[in-house]
């Protein structure tokens, strides 16, 4: 498998990893990132995921993903044991946002971070105009059914980058499944790839 | 098909058993000699040798894993994952399953004679443990001039000796699944194989083992043992499921000690059933090796330091109503391999089964084994 075919977030990422190095993605899915690495660069891939009919589904494709919790099983991972460690579209679902980022930085050398952006100005319309939580292409579900329990900007994270003193090598923005410009990210951009390393 | 040109090997095939010299050190510093493994294989070696699969069987488990079992006569004990069309198919692999020494079914136990005294070893068989077990298996392999194996895997205590065999063997494996199992015996699984191993002694046929001579064995004890281990191997849910409160054969209570309800009755028949094919001795020598099993108390405390030599690739699988050897016990495991380095995956299943979900219907199961032996191959 190649890069097409991959959610636009993941495909930038799968382009930006170096071939042969070691990743572990976590909050891997069904392994689609995983098994394109491992195709298309030789990546010594390994994940973290959460939903058992995920993690056996990539297991089936013959990929090494371990069912588990990103808030509590990265622990168990040694220093420096991955080139990158790959966070993608699951930051907001987690307890401790700040704390899953810390240890991505100590397990790996450089970390990627994706995310929905929720200051997108969709988002920011439906709650200025509708007074309600945005449902949006990117955020189908409803306030109460979403596994995302850290809603997060474009500027959040960065100011969190900021205050924990962490490097940003590399930042992506998208729409749809185009790129879009730096300016006002904030606003305009649906989706945010960061490429981060420890200070 | 594939071996049509080698003429016919009397190592290979069904029902067949090897008295191999050894002799073989055990962990207890005895010997044993002559040992004798009854085993099957199934399919053929190819070329490089290098689709040899060992199947590795629980605790009252035997050599027919797919084949008819010779004393009951029912189908071999996971045919729902070894077979033509299943994850492990002898069209395409080297299948070996042994019988375990200690067992019953033709591998050197209690119940065979002891060339010394040529009487029947009963206790003064020498106290195994699950690292005899595999390295009784290497013996065989040795036999069977298999070098490494492709893969090693097993349920329950099968699963502790696929898991022991790369911390032995670390060169002679290349991928490890480990079913419903652990890395050690907890004080809860100790404390129950306890309760039926008393309940084999206490049994006034047991005889301090010596019941060979009159075939008057301890029966009654036996499958009371038997009777105990079987509900650790169920859930809650799935017997209330199966039998809930419901009576057998009668519209009330008979305010007696009959089997009134169906549970009864049915632990009852899995006992009786039980001591038709098992013995006794061999089912406190097994229980025992259990016991002593501990990985990383072998490995100065250390799982991780276990598997540090290995380069074997690992999948774990649990199920989620097993509460023999629950889930923490595979996540722990993990953790280890994690810290090692090694490459690791794990699943929690989904069954209403208990522990020997593993043995029963799971599609889920059968296609996370075949994804991992495929291992990403085409």
């Amino acid at each position: 498998m190649s890069e097409e075919g991959l959610r636009p977030d993941l495909a930038l990422i799968a382009r930006t990893v170096t071939p042969q190095a070691r990743v572990l993605d976590v909050g891997c899915g069904d392994g689609a990132l995983m098994a394109a690495l491992r195709d298309a660069k030789q990546v010594d891939a390994r994940g973290l995921e959460i939903d058992p009919s995920n993690v056996a589904a990539a297991v089936g494709r013959g990929l090494s993903v371990v069912q588990g919790d990103a808030d509590t099983d990265l622990a168990y991972y040694p220093d420096a044991s991955f080139d990158y460690a790959i966070l993608s579209q699951t930051l907001q679902t987690t307890r401790r946002p700040d704390l899953v980022v810390e240890e991505l930085l100590r397990i790996g050398r450089q970390a990627f971070v994706s995310f929905p952006n929720f200051a997108h100005w969709r988002g920011r319309l439906s709650l200025m105009w509708g007074g309600r939580m945005p449902v949006t292409r990117l955020l189908p579900d409803t306030w109460y059914d979403t596994l995302n329990i850290h809603h997060v900007t474009v500027d959040d994270f960065r100011a969190l980058v900021k205050d924990r003193g962490w490097k940003i090598d590399g930042q992506w923005f998208l729409k749809g499944d185009k790129e879009t410009t730096h300016a006002n990210a904030n606003l305009f951009a649906e989706h945010a790839v960061f490429l981060l390393r420890r200070g | 098909m594939a071996s049509a040109s080698i003429p016919e090997d009397s190592r290979f095939g069904l029902r067949r058993q090897v008295r191999l010299t050894g002799p073989l050190r055990l962990d207890s510093g005895a010997t044993l000699t002559p040992v004798d493994i009854a085993y099957e294989t199934y399919g053929a070696m190819n070329e490089d040798k290098s689709n040899v699969i060992l199947i590795c069987h629980a605790l009252t488990g035997d050599q027919y894993v797919a084949s008819d079992h010779p004393i009951t006569g029912k189908p071999g004990w996971w045919w729902r994952m070894v077979g033509e069309g299943k994850p492990i198919d002898p069209a395409r692999h080297f299948i070996v399953c042994a019988n375990v020494i200690g067992s019953c079914m033709g591998s050197s136990g209690p119940a065979s004679v002891d060339p010394v005294s040529n009487a029947p070893y009963a206790m003064r068989f020498p106290v195994l443990t699950i690292a005899d077990m595999v390295r009784a298996q290497a013996l065989l392999l040795d036999h069977l001039s298999v070098g490494r194996l492709s893969a090693v895997i097993g349920g329950s205590m099968g699963g502790m000796q696929a898991l022991s065999w790369p911390t032995i063997f670390p060169d002679r494996v290349e991928s490890c699944i480990v079913i419903a199992s652990t890395a050690r015996h907890s004080a809860q699984n100790i404390a129950f194989h306890e309760v039926g191993r008393q309940a084999i002694m206490a049994d006034p046929n047991w005889r301090g083992g010596d019941y060979y001579a009159d075939g008057q064995v301890p029966s009654a004890g036996l499958a009371v043992a038997r009777m105990a281990a079987h509900i650790t191997y169920l859930s809650e849910a799935g017997l209330t499921e199966k039998f809930g409160r419901r009576l057998q054969g009668r519209d009330a209570k008979t305010f007696g000690f009959d089997a009134d309800f169906q549970v009864e009755s049915y632990l009852r028949h899995q006992g009786l059933s039980f001591v038709e094919r098992f013995d006794a001795n061999s089912y406190l020598y097994i229980t025992r090796a259990m016991d002593y099993y501990d990985i990383a108390e072998d490995h100065g405390g250390s799982l991780a330091t276990a598997f540090a030599p290995s380069k074997a690739r690992f999948c774990l699988v649990s199920f989620d109503t097993d509460w023999l050897y629950p889930t923490a016990e595979s996540r722990s495991i993990v953790h280890a391999l994690n810290a090692s380095g090694a490459q690791a995956s794990f699943v929690e299943l989904s069954s209403p089964f208990g522990h020997d979900a593993f043995l029963l219907e799971c599609p889920e199961l059968n296609r996370v084994v075949d994804g991992f032996l495929k291992g990403g191959r085409a």
